[in-house]
């Protein structure tokens, strides 16, 4: 675990509204292993939750697509894709930064499904992204979050 | 396309009354529309929110398979033989009626900047050849015009002395935004200072061959030893940033192009960090 990403070791407590749950098909590439985003996505539909699924974060990101402004606002989520650090970039070059107690990220390059997918269907939240830091005190290893 | 063109979103629900959608057609209907690149919300209420914004074009798909766009126009689903297939069909329509982006015209690969690690040296910025880089009204950098990103080229991060420059689909880290290690920040190819690459100014070296091939280009009228000088030059460069695509090697601008470029970035660069 990350000493300096926002990871908890115990989840948060279950708050009555759920966590948004939001899944990124990385479309465009093959960094994130089919099997591993086909199965996240069948748990997901099997599971009958509500859920947004956008076929590439990154293109959203480029776009500066105003939908992240309302998956950043809206308060506690917890996405599938790929790594922490990344996501929370991808949000921030957007103009739409997430909140780092607010976001839990669960990556599919390096997680196996099912513990993706648990993570997402259960009721706790762990929130994961790296933490704020000016750079001058970034030191190498502590300064991104990693789901792994 | 225009990064800023309007996107279709496909809202999938339940409709009243009707069969509940399968967890098969459920999970075929949301891979063939990702496939195809739009988004979807699933939402299995009879009502689902509706959260457009002005560059949303909502599609909506309901339960059984027969659908609406949100003006009330159904669109015909007749003959279709599956959900997904008819869900798509919708979403299609949708797009071509009002005008939105088609999906997958670009593929998005592009620099994604790590602030906390960045430290607005400008290094990006004046190597960069293809204006990918710019900064705000602040004069911070960023990546501003993403789509003239050349596809698979990550060479940028390479010169970021912070390992703070990602590219989210680079096939490893610290790029893809793996944790960046002591070992990544000590590694020569995460240190490179644009003056120190290639025993100095890249663009100067490139601009020496350039001078040196010209003459003799004058001398002998030799067109294909100035295109010799070229390849040398980029096979140079290929060397020491080996990932790299050779395409993208190959449509570098010439070297005249590249120093009259390199100079403007530079000057950029230098205005930005002078706050002027
Ligand atoms: S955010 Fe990650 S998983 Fe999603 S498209 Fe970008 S690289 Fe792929
Ligand atoms: S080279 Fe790296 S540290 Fe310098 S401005 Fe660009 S992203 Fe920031």
């Amino acid at each position: 675990m990350n000493s300096a990403s926002a990871d908890m070791s115990t989840p948060s407590p279950v708050s009555p509204v759920a966590p948004r749950l939001l899944y990124c098909h990385c479309r465009y590439a093959q960094v994130v292993p089919g099997a591993v985003k086909n199965e996240v996505l069948r748990r997901l539909c099997d599971s009958k939750v509500p859920f947004e699924a956008v076929p590439d974060l990154c293109e959203l990101s480029a776009r500066k697509d105003p939908a992240l402004e309302t998956l950043a606002a809206g308060g506690r989520i917890k996405i599938a894709a790929c790594y922490p650090r990344a996501v929370k970039w991808l949000f921030a070059a957007a103009g739409h930064p997430l909140e780092v107690e607010q976001a839990e990220v669960l990556n599919m390059r390096t997680q196996r499904a099912d513990e993706i997918a648990d993570a997402l269907l259960a009721a706790g939240f762990r929130p994961n992204l790296p933490l704020d830091r000016t750079p001058a005190s970034a030191s190498a290893s502590d300064s991104a979050g990693s789901a792994a | 396309m225009a990064l800023t063109d309007s996107q279709v979103c496909v809202y999938l629900h339940e409709d009243d009354g009707q069969a509940p959608i399968s967890a098969t057609d459920r999970f075929q209907t949301i891979s063939a529309l990702l496939e195809k690149g739009y988004r979807v919300s699933f939402q299995p209420s009879a009502h689902p929110a509706i959260r457009k914004n002005d560059r949303e074009v909502p599609a909506i798909v309901s339960g059984s398979g027969s659908m609406t766009s949100v003006d009330g126009t159904l669109v015909p689903t007749t003959g279709t033989p599956t959900m997904a297939q008819a869900a798509l069909e919708a979403a299609e329509s949708v797009r071509e009626r009002s005008g939105a982006a088609k999906p997958g015209s670009w593929l998005p690969w592009f620099p994604v900047i790590d602030y906390d690690r960045c430290t607005n040296c400008m290094q990006c910025l004046s190597f960069c050849l293809f204006g990918v880089y710019g900064v705000d009204d602040r004069g911070k950098i960023q990546a501003q015009h993403q789509d003239n990103c050349k596809t698979h080229c990550p060479a940028c991060s390479r010169v970021c002395p912070e390992a703070a420059i990602m590219f989210p689909k680079y096939k490893a880290g610290p790029i893809n935004g793996d944790q960046v290690s002591d070992a990544d920040l000590q590694r020569e190819k995460m240190k490179i200072d644009i003056s120190a690459l290639l025993g100095g100014d890249v663009y100067a070296l490139l601009r020496d061959r350039s001078e040196r091939a010209r003459s003799r280009f004058g001398k002998e009228r030799d067109a294909d030893k100035a295109l010799v000088e070229r390849q040398k030059c980029l096979t140079k460069l290929g060397e020491i940033m080996a990932d790299v695509p050779a395409e993208v090697l190959s449509s570098l601008p010439s070297p005249e192009q590249i120093a009259k470029r390199a100079e403007e970035a530079k000057a950029r660069a230098q205005k930005a960090l002078s706050g002027a």
